[in-house]
């Protein structure tokens, strides 16, 4: 966890990435590149805003600070304080709710020692309850910063959280045996399709 | 035009109007907090609901625009069910703390809760509170207490040009505030006091002072710039407790600046209350009696010549018409009410207001700005600048300082040699001046008071001539001096300038200075070089211990602005009358009253009887002073003598905002603000004036 920097100015690549999503847009209508702004200041940062990033990024679009501040403070996926350096957001609306997600919750609780909106000690995790992140079909989940983790329970939501700890890199979507969303027991109907995947799967192996 | 049926009524309005627009016309009131007529639509308070026939649901009529054939119900129970379920929504956070809240008695949620609101609470969960926001000395906050219409976001962005204040968070979490809690810094952020509809943002100085049932209400104009906004003064017993815009949609719309508004607790410190005579080098409390006869002890045996009387910026022109009549009386032609040593030819009076009126600025489509910071000498008028400029294609050019505005414009230099070039060929703005059909120049006292006034005054008339701003066939006449005193044009009009062979008020001081005026007659002139008038015998009639009571030889206490029945002309050539709010303290009297009796001591009487003789008098002056409210074109003409200009740039008059004249100068509130926008350096030069 870091201390709120004086400055901020985008890396010469970030630069770059910048000015590409300002030239999506019309002359005089840089503004319109806020948001991706942001998450390019965020991901620079460390995965929060600072107050330099955000005026830095005001005075990147020749806007009020005030403006970009609103955009900062509405929308959720910034964050305004610093956060470890595996941001864990559990899912806990109605799906992944029935499903268990309390459960997921207690493990976090328990096994990090942190409560939600905490961050450990060693600065590794930071552990937030989210809203709906459009996967219920494998609920419960998480998120732990850009990947996503489905069909948790207890144990499983330790185990990766043990991996990040170690360094390693969990795998990533369903924890269970199913392709993406799937059926768990496999395909119900369009048979053939599992077929055609498992051609692919070859293919890929072969290269 | 769409023709539209509102509760069975047909009417018949322009296109382009919303809903609610068309219900007003149709003089069916519709509840609202978020809309207001001169900000942009918000929608977002949901107050203004009505029921659309063949819309499936109820309609912000705030944001819908009426279309042929609608049939609108405003007055249904299901109306009526919409609102009271908006009201109930409203009212889950507001904290309902009316008896400790300094809106109580002139709010619009109370208000409105109390025709459309539940007799009850049916919320028993816990309320939100939210932290008060610091906003400057001015501009008190109770979060708590905000409904998110976001009326002051949007005056602050809109009208006063600042992008300070901002709402952060969502839902239930949004709050208003300024940018990193700074001050609102803006000639005009008192307005969010009035514009906000509950008692989030309130007044800091009128803070648990008042309630708006006792005090006494008057309807005024204001002296703090020569704009003459008007104003509600209001009073509780002799203490004007707070000043409030008044609607004129001439002159200032419905905002006021924070001096017109914050300045009034100057009012009530530092006051003259009882005439002073100095004897030995001390001025010891007099009667009036004492203080005429030591007067008279002076005056007679003095040559006219010998006597002069400079009138100051707040004077009135009921007190400058009775001094102008003493003074012939007394046989001097030594009055000038031009104080500041403007060099503006008073001649012709065309050449002197503001001719296109300050309405007439939103049919101007270019702009030329002369030696003047319009922001501090007339903030209200700057927001209908910016008005006009955010409306699009309006073209200013700036010679004189390059200072933030608040909206954008092309600096073309900063002194007359630049206003020159603006009249050569090769000129870029001179080309956009050429091509617009009613462009105006605004003429700055920056330009006017120096040296080469009264060149720089010729130079703006031929520019005026040159660019076709004055259009006989139209009626247009673009050519505008904007004052920064309220006294001034009044002044001009009914001739308080040196008669033939008198002094102007830089010959009078350096006269004085030298011994060749004897008797300095200061109607509220404090703005002068006290320390230039030598031996001078001085006679200070005004209403604050300032500079000029402090060289004063006798005081005579006036009445300040709110305390007189008296007439000013703003900077448009408009004559407006102030009316009495509170009678002056202890002994002071209403001015031209003290003049009238010092006259008749003299033996050199002005024989005017009352206030309608006096007013009489004025139209004898000029007839101008009949048309009360309203402003007669002046015909065009010549005036300025041309002449070598220097190339010294303009400044503005105008260094500190907050404290112009003596009553801004003794108000704590203006201290305080000039301390957190201008920081304390400027304090020290600024309250010299």
């Amino acid at each position: 966890m870091s201390d709120a920097p004086e400055t901020f100015a985008f890396t010469s690549e970030n630069k770059a990435k910048a000015d590409a999503v300002i030239a999506k847009y019309p002359e005089g209508r840089q503004r319109s590149a806020v948001m991706p702004l942001l998450d390019i200041a965020q991901r620079q940062s460390g995965g929060w805003l600072p107050m330099p990033a955000i005026e830095y990024v005001a005075d990147y679009l020749d806007m009020p600070a005030i403006r970009v501040l609103e955009v900062a403070t509405f929308y959720t996926m910034y964050n305004l304080k610093p956060i470890g350096k595996h941001f864990v957001q559990v899912c806990t609306n109605l799906p992944c709710w029935l499903n268990g997600s309390d459960n997921i919750m207690h493990a976090c609780h328990s096994h990090l020692g942190i409560k939600t909106g905490e961050t450990t000690e060693d600065g590794e995790f930071t552990l937030v309850e989210a809203e709906c992140l459009g996967a219920c079909v494998n609920a419960p989940m998480m998120q732990i910063n850009d990947d996503y983790y489905e069909d948790l329970d207890s144990d499983a939501t330790k185990q990766i959280l043990d991996d990040l700890r170690a360094g390693k890199q969990p795998k990533t979507g369903s924890q269970l045996e199913r392709y993406t969303c799937e059926p768990l027991g496999g395909l119900t109907s369009l048979t053939h399709q599992e077929e055609l995947r498992a051609q692919k799967v070859s293919e890929k192996g072969d290269n | 035009m769409p023709k539209l049926t509102i509760d069975g009524k047909e009417v018949e309005v322009d296109a382009g109007l919303t809903v609610l627009q068309a219900c007003e016309q149709a003089g069916i009131e519709i509840p609202r907090f978020c809309y207001h007529e001169r900000l942009s639509i918000a929608g977002n308070c949901r107050m203004c609901l009505v029921a659309l026939e063949r819309a499936p649901k109820p309609v912000a009529s705030c944001a819908m625009p009426v279309a042929e054939g609608m049939v609108v119900h405003t007055n249904t129970p299901e109306v009526h069910k919409m609102r009271k379920g908006v009201m109930e929504f409203l009212l889950i956070n507001h904290p309902l703390d009316c008896p400790i809240c300094d809106q109580g008695g002139e709010c619009d949620l109370q208000d409105q809760a109390m025709g459309y609101g539940l007799d009850h609470s049916r919320y028993k969960e816990n309320k939100r509170a939210v932290e008060d926001k610091e906003m400057g000395p001015l501009i008190k906050t109770i979060m708590t207490r905000c409904i998110h219409c976001t009326r002051c976001v949007r005056f602050t962005t809109e009208v006063a040009g600042i992008t300070d204040m901002g709402m952060l968070y969502r839902g239930e979490h949004a709050e208003i505030t300024s940018y990193l809690e700074k001050a609102v810094d803006s000639e005009l952020s008192g307005n969010v006091i009035d514009l906000c509809p509950v008692g989030a943002l309130t007044s800091k100085p009128y803070a648990f002072v008042a309630r708006p049932w006792e005090l006494k209400k008057t309807e005024t104009v204001d002296v703090m710039d020569a704009l003459g906004s008007n104003i509600r003064v209001d009073a509780r017993g002799s203490e004007v407790m707070r000043v409030l815009p008044r609607l004129n949609e001439d002159v200032n719309e419905e905002w006021i600046s924070d001096k017109t508004r914050f300045a009034c607790d100057g009012l009530r410190r530092q006051r003259l209350d009882r005439p002073y005579v100095r004897q030995g080098g001390k001025l010891q409390p007099a009667t009036w009696d004492e203080a005429f006869a030591a007067i008279k002890s002076k005056v007679d045996g003095v040559a006219g010549t010998k006597i002069a009387a400079i009138a100051g910026d707040q004077a009135d022109c009921e007190a400058m018409v009775s001094l102008k009549m003493l003074m012939g009386n007394l046989g001097s032609a030594n009055i000038d009410c031009r104080q500041d040593g403007s060099k503006i030819d008073p001649s012709l009076r065309a050449g002197y207001i503001f001719n296109s009126t300050i309405a007439g600025i939103e049919n101007a489509d270019a702009l030329l700005i002369v030696g003047s910071n319009p922001r501090v000498e007339a903030a209200v008028l700057n927001a209908r600048i910016r008005k006009r400029f955010m409306a699009g294609k309006f073209p200013i050019g700036v010679i004189g300082e390059a200072a933030d505005l608040r909206y954008d414009y092309q600096h073309l230099g900063s002194g007359p040699e630049d206003l020159k070039k603006v009249l050569g060929a090769k000129s870029e703005f001179g080309k956009i001046l050429k091509a617009a059909n009613r462009p105006m120049i605004i003429v700055g006292q920056g330009a006017l008071a120096r040296e080469d006034g009264a060149a720089v005054h010729a130079l703006t008339r031929e520019i005026a001539d040159t660019y076709g701003m004055i259009d006989k066939s139209s009626g247009w006449n673009g050519y505008c001096v904007l004052h920064t005193a309220a006294s001034r044009v009044g002044g001009l009009d009914l001739g308080f300038v040196p008669g033939e062979g008198g002094l102007s008020t830089d010959e009078i001081v350096a006269s004085a200075g030298k011994g060749d005026i004897e008797v300095l007659y200061l109607l509220g002139a404090d703005e002068i070089d006290m320390n230039a008038l030598g031996s001078a015998y001085v006679i200070y009639q005004g209403h604050h211990g300032d500079a000029g009571a402090h060289r004063a030889d006798v005081i005579l206490p006036g009445a300040a602005y709110t305390e007189k029945n008296a007439t000013w002309v703003n900077t448009e050539g408009r004559v407006q009358l102030g009316r009495l709010a509170a009678f002056p303290p202890g002994d002071a009297r209403e001015d031209w009253t003290i003049i009238r009796a010092l006259s008749d001591v003299l033996g050199k009487s002005i024989e005017v009887g009352d206030l309608r003789a006096v007013r009489s008098k004025l139209v004898d002056a000029h007839s101008n002073f009949m048309n009360i409210d309203t402003v007669a074109s002046a015909p065009w003409g010549e005036f300025g003598t041309a002449g070598e200009v220097s190339s010294a740039p303009f400044a503005s008059p105008i260094t500190n905002f907050y404290m112009t004249d003596p009553i801004s100068r003794a108000s704590e509130t203006m201290a305080k603000c000039t301390e957190t926008f201008l920081g304390s350096q400027e304090m020290k030069t600024g309250t010299d004036g």
